[in-house]
Order: C-alpha cells, then structure tokens, then sequence
C-alpha cells in the first residue's frame, strides 16, 4: 500500500502554525500577503456552532481545529494503480490530472489545446507559470470573509487545480482530475476554472478516498468564472471515505449570454457541510444546478445552495435528488435571490428526497428572497419513501424485493445521471449505487 | 394437479371487511375462464391475493399451484412458478425504462433456476423483445420509454400485455385488461393474448362487460357476486349475463348469511 513519507507536520491555526506553513511555501508576495490577510480573517472568525442559521442541523463540536494537521508536506506517494488509471484515458480525455495526498503527481494535456492556450495544471505550477491569469480571479469569487472554512482554506490551501480556457477555443473531450487521499489526515484544496468569451469545455473533478482512513478532514474551495457566450460543464464526484470531516465553499460568476452545467454527485463523507453558489452576474446567464446523492450508514450531509440573480434576463434551474438508507441524514438548505434590477429572472428549485429506511431522515429547505418584481420563481420539496404498491407491480414479474428496490433507485435518479454527458461517470455512479444498495448491477442495455 | 390453478374456499379479508367468502375455482392450463361480475363483487380482490399483494389477509382456504399453497409466497416466488398478473391499474415506474424492467424481470428468473446464470445475452433479448413489440403493434421506441409513465389507458393495457408475450406465464391473471379501452383498444389487446394463448397456459380473465369474449373465446364463464361464485357454465352465460346485466344477481343472491 502507498506511504507517504511525512517530512513536517504541525497543527492548528496560531500563529505558530501558519508561520511554519508559509515557510514550507515557495511563494509570491502577493499570494503570502493574500494568505496573511485570509489568516487575520479567519482568526477573527469563530468556529461555526449549532446558534449559527447555516450550522444549525449539522454538529461540528467534535471537530478540534486545534488537532488539524495544518501544516504537513510528505514525500514519496503512490497512488492506488485504479486511482493513477482514470485520468489517463487518453483516448476519452483532453487532459488528465491527478493530485494524491496533496502531491502534483501526474499532469497531461493534448498539446495542440495547449498550443492554442489551454492551461490545465496543478494550482501551484499556474502561479508560477501563469500569475497573470490567475492573481486577478484567486480568492476574489470565494473571498476568505464567506465563513470560516473559506478563510481556513485561503489561508491553509496546499494544492489545487488550475483550469483556464482561453477565447472561443471549444475543448470536445473532457479534462478530468483526481484529487485522491490515502493515508493523510488533512487536506486543503483549491480548483479555479476561468473559462473565457466564447470558449467550451467538460471539466469533471474527482474525490477519492477509502473509507480505510480514520477520521480525516478536507477542506476545498471552488471557483468558477464563465464569461461571456462560454459554456461550461463542472462535473464533480464526491466519493470521499465515509470517516471523512468534509467543508466546501463553491461559487461560480455566470456571465452574459453564457451556460454552467454543474452536476454534483454526492456519495462519500462522514459529515459533509458544502456552500453552492451561482451568482448569474450577466444578462442572459443560464445555470443548471443537478444534484446526484445517495448516502448511508451513519453519513450526514447537509448542501447549502444559492441561486444569486444579478442581473435580468438570467435562468437557473436546480434539481437536487437524495436517497438515504439506514441511519443516513441529509440537509438541503436552498435559496433563490433576486437583486433589485433582475427583471425577468426565470428560477427554478426542486429537492426530491426518497427514504429507503425508517431511521434515515432528510430536511428540505427552499427559499426565496425576490427584490424584483417582474420575474418567475418556483420552487418544490418532497420526502417520500419507496412506493408499496410500485414494489408489489415489480414484484408481481419476477424481482425480488431488493432488485426492485434497486431499479425504483435507479429511476429515481435517472432523469439527473441521463443528463450527464460522460458514460464513464455515469457508470461509475451506477456501481456506488449499486454497492449502497447491496446488489450486483446490470449489464448496460 | 400440476396443470391446474386451485383455488379452495378462499376467504379473504380487507381493513377487516370480508371481500371474499369461500370462492372455489379451478383452471386448468389450456383453458380461458372468464370471470365476470358487477363492480365491488370481489374480482380484483381475487386477483391481487393470487399475486400475493401484502395488503389482503387470508382468513382461510388455499391455492394450490404446481403441487403447493402458494399463499404463503411472495409475489417474486409466484412469478417464478409462472404465475402472471395483467393490472387494471398498471403501476408507473419514473425513470425506469421499458427494455431495461424487462430484462431485469427475465434474467431475475434465469438466475432463480440457475445461480450461475449470466443474464440474456443483449443482442437475444432485443431480438425477442422487437418479435414481441411487433407482435402488439408497437413500435421499437416503446420500449426506451419509463414504463407506465405518462401512459394513456390503452399504451398501460398493451404493456400488461406485452409484458406476458416477454414473460411466457403458465397461468395469467388478467384483471379487466378491456376496461378503458375504446373498441379498437380491445381488439388489439384481444389479438395480443390469442396469439400468447396455447396449451401450455391458462388464463383467468376478468372483466365487467362481455364486450371482450367476442374476441377472446372463454371455455368456462363464471360469475361473481357478494364474493362468491354464484354460477358457472359455458360462452352461452355471458351472452346471458349481457342480456340480463347484474341486477338479477341483486335479487338472488343478496341477503345470504355468511357461512
């Protein structure tokens, strides 16, 4: 099994600490002085507790900060050989990228795309290389004073992913990155994707981990800026071992004339608290937001969206389906706001919740902040357990009670997972499902 | 004994009410029965306790299916001896399509005779599944859609139908497959089970009007009523039953105690 050969550690967030994570940094000034100020913020921060409106149906009082591994730089990882595989499907791929346990440990990209100005890269290596397309969007679409795991992240952040599309250029193949864990017990990641006027591309963001670990921690931030008429399809798959303490704050600007796919695809962590966001920030702007989740054993997760129109003429569109087994717990928190100004604005909110246990539980949230007036939102939220007499007609041909437990699954989640345009994650959703569910999957008709 | 469906003073009660009352039935393989009666008389009640649906208790009786009480099966079981239900009310499954129900339905049954069994070969089962689909007079694209889901009334009865071309039941169960069709519906749905028919099935048909025996011949007609079998006979007691309609029953058999 891989090791990790731990050179430095130190843990928690005093002065101590960040002073010896910025000396294990070979840095810019401008990126220290951007941590510095994250750092100050996130001092001046409390740790959320249950009094806190977004914290309030998910317990951290368990997590000591003080106990995180902050600092630790390691040495001489391998990846698991059916981790290092999947981002180097080069006949599928436009790129491939795999960061495991904090270390830039493959990179590849078709080199005409990189010719022409494509920049996939691991987040370190785009500082260096490409400041100039990174400084003025790092830290300015998740700002550290978002809440205390976005001022932990930009303060404590290790690595990350640098994805920039340059203008008109349309990438046909995805690019796809692993971020993996094995073994550590922190890690603090960062993934910026600008995708300029004009420009396409597939980015599918993969987290790995077994559920071998003890308890582990991740803290990620995502940032998006799709500009103008650019289309882009975030595909990202949480697959974290199910011990794992997991925070994110993501955030996407959609800008004039312009697409966000985003699908997520929840199955892994122990306790997830993630913060979605679109801001549609130019007139025109569409955002999908489909959400795949499926959680059980003891999982809790708890998804804070936000449908933020800015501007008029903007559309999004939100579809979240969860299903819990055993004592699984999930928390959807939704929120559509529409500014003053954002005439016309077209929101849409749903949430479908399917219990397959009498212990298992999930709390549906929707809401609305409308500041305009001439606009359509809507929103619904259901919890609703598998259907008797849907059982008993599968039944009555042949399928035993888990199989048809199984096929009412997966057509719950089907009209999501057929809107993914990658087979390869499709699949590899069907066979976590599969596993969850506790039965062998079919073959594809 | 092995080719007969018996059915065997079978009491049978629902939210504690007593629906059915001692019906005594048998059908043999080769045989159509038609099951008539007025609304309420106990017909679907039969039909779901026969497919083992949990929500009827049996309060005594047996049916007795290829050597056994298949009372005390589930309805995955029952499926497995061949036993087929045709809904009234075919249930809709979201996002679950045709193709995909049906190969699941098939290779579940292959695997319950043998456990090494890797499922129907892909290009086998569209090949079988087109030579159904034509069979009904449905297209190929049937099939890609969520089963029952946005169905008009005749598309759910042509599944049902469908669905026992692909599954090749000994013993089908159909509960009022003509209901809601218009006279075109019927005849469709009526061509789909004579060429199913043959000697290696029986069915047992249910049905309000006699609209549908003019296309599907019935051996045996019987009648419902108060939850009993009250008569019995050939073709000749539905033309009868047409004639006279239910209220003659009304007058006859009414007030009877329970026994």
């Amino acid at each position: 099994m891989a090791e990790t050969h731990l050179i430095r550690e130190a843990r928690g967030i005093g002065p101590e600490a960040f002073e010896a994570f910025l000396e294990t940094r070979e840095e810019p000034e401008w990126l220290r002085q951007a941590r510095r100020e994250a750092w100050q913020i996130l001092r001046e921060t409390p740790k959320p507790g249950p009094n806190d409106e977004a914290w309030r149906r998910t317990d951290i009082r368990a997590l000591a900060i003080e106990d995180l591994a902050t600092v630790l730089v390691g040495d001489g990882a391998t990846p698991p050989e059916a981790m290092r595989q999947i981002p180097e499907r080069r006949d599928d791929l436009a790129g491939g990228l795999l960061l495991f346990n904090g270390q830039s440990l493959l990179r590849w990209v078709d080199e005409r795309l990189e010719r022409r100005g494509l920049i996939f890269t691991d987040l370190p290596t785009a500082i260096r290389e490409h400041p100039d397309q990174v400084a003025p969007y790092l830290g300015q679409i998740v700002r550290p004073g978002d809440g205390f795991f976005a001022a932990m992240n930009a303060a404590f952040w290790r690595n990350g992913i640098f994805l920039y599309v340059p203008r008109d250029l349309e990438v046909t193949l995805p690019l796809r990155a692993v971020i993996g864990l094995q073994g550590v017990p922190t890690d603090f990641s960062r993934i910026l994707i600008v995708v300029e006027p004009g420009a396409q591309v597939t980015f599918i963001d993969e987290r790995l981990a077994d559920d071998a670990v003890g308890a582990a921690f991740h803290n990620g931030t995502v940032e998006i800026h799709v500009k103008e008429n650019a289309r882009l399809t975030y595909i990202a798959l949480q697959n974290w071992g199910r011990y794992m303490w997991n925070f994110t704050h993501e955030r996407a600007f959609v800008d004039r004339d312009s697409t966000l796919d985003w699908v997520v695809i929840g199955m892994g962590g122990g306790i997830t608290k993630t913060f979605l966001e679109v801001a549609l920030i130019g007139r025109g702007a569409t955002a999908y937001m489909s959400g795949v989740f499926f959680f059980d054993g003891q999982q809790h997760a708890d998804y804070d969206t936000e449908q933020d129109h800015i501007a008029p003429y903007t559309k999004s569109d939100l579809l979240y389906k969860v299903a819990l087994k055993d004592r699984a717990r999930s928390v959807w928190q939704g929120m559509i706001r529409a500014h003053p100004g954002a005439q016309k604005t077209d929101a849409y909110q749903a949430n479908r919740n399917l219990i397959l246990s009498p212990h298992a539980r999930a709390d549906s949230i929707p809401g609305l902040e409308i500041m305009a007036n001439d606009l359509r939102c809507t929103h619904g939220a259901t919890v609703g357990q598998i259907n008797e007499e849907e059982l008993f007609y599968l039944m009555s041909r042949g399928l035993s009670r888990p199989v048809a437990t199984r096929l009412i699954v997966e057509g719950f989640f089907a009209p999501v997972l057929d809107r993914i345009p990658v087979p390869d994650i499709r699949r590899q959703a069907d066979t976590i499902i599969h596993r969850k569910l506790g039965v062998p999957p079919e073959e594809e008709f | 004994m092995e080719d007969a469906l018996i059915i065997r003073d079978l009491h049978v009660r629902v939210e504690g009410k007593p629906v059915l009352r001692g019906v005594n039935l048998t059908v043999r393989k080769g045989e159509i029965h038609a099951l008539m009666g007025p609304n309420g008389s106990g017909k679907t009640t039969l039909a779901y306790v026969l497919m083992g649906h949990p929500a009827y208790t049996v309060e005594q009786g047996e049916v007795l299916w290829k050597g056994q009480n298949i009372l005390e099966l589930p309805p995955d079981e029952r499926a497995h001896l061949g036993l087929f239900l045709a809904f009234q009310y075919p249930v809709a499954v979201p996002g679950v399509t045709v193709a995909n129900f049906l190969r699941t339905a098939l290779n579940e049954r292959r695997k319950r005779l043998n456990p090494e069994d890797k499922g129907i070969p892909i290009p086998e089962f569209r090949k079988l599944l087109r030579e159904k689909l034509a069979l009904l007079g449905l297209e190929d694209s049937f099939a890609a859609r969520y089963v029952n889901d946005g169905f008009s009334g005749g598309e759910k009865k042509r599944l049902e139908i469908l669905q026992m071309a692909v599954l090749q039941p000994e013993m089908a169960i159909l509960d009022e497959t003509d209901s809601g069709l218009d006279i075109d519906g019927v005849r469709t749905v009526a061509e789909g089970i004579n060429r199913i028919f043959g000697p290696h099935m029986g069915i047992l048909l249910i049905t309000h009007y006699q609209r549908i025996l003019n296309y599907v011949k019935p051996h045996f007609v019987h009648v419902m009523y108060n939850g009993r079998i009250v008569a019995s006979g050939g073709p000749e007691l539905a033309l009868e039953l047409e004639e006279k309609g239910y209220e003659w029953l009304r007058e006859q058999f009414a007030e009877q105690p329970t026994a």
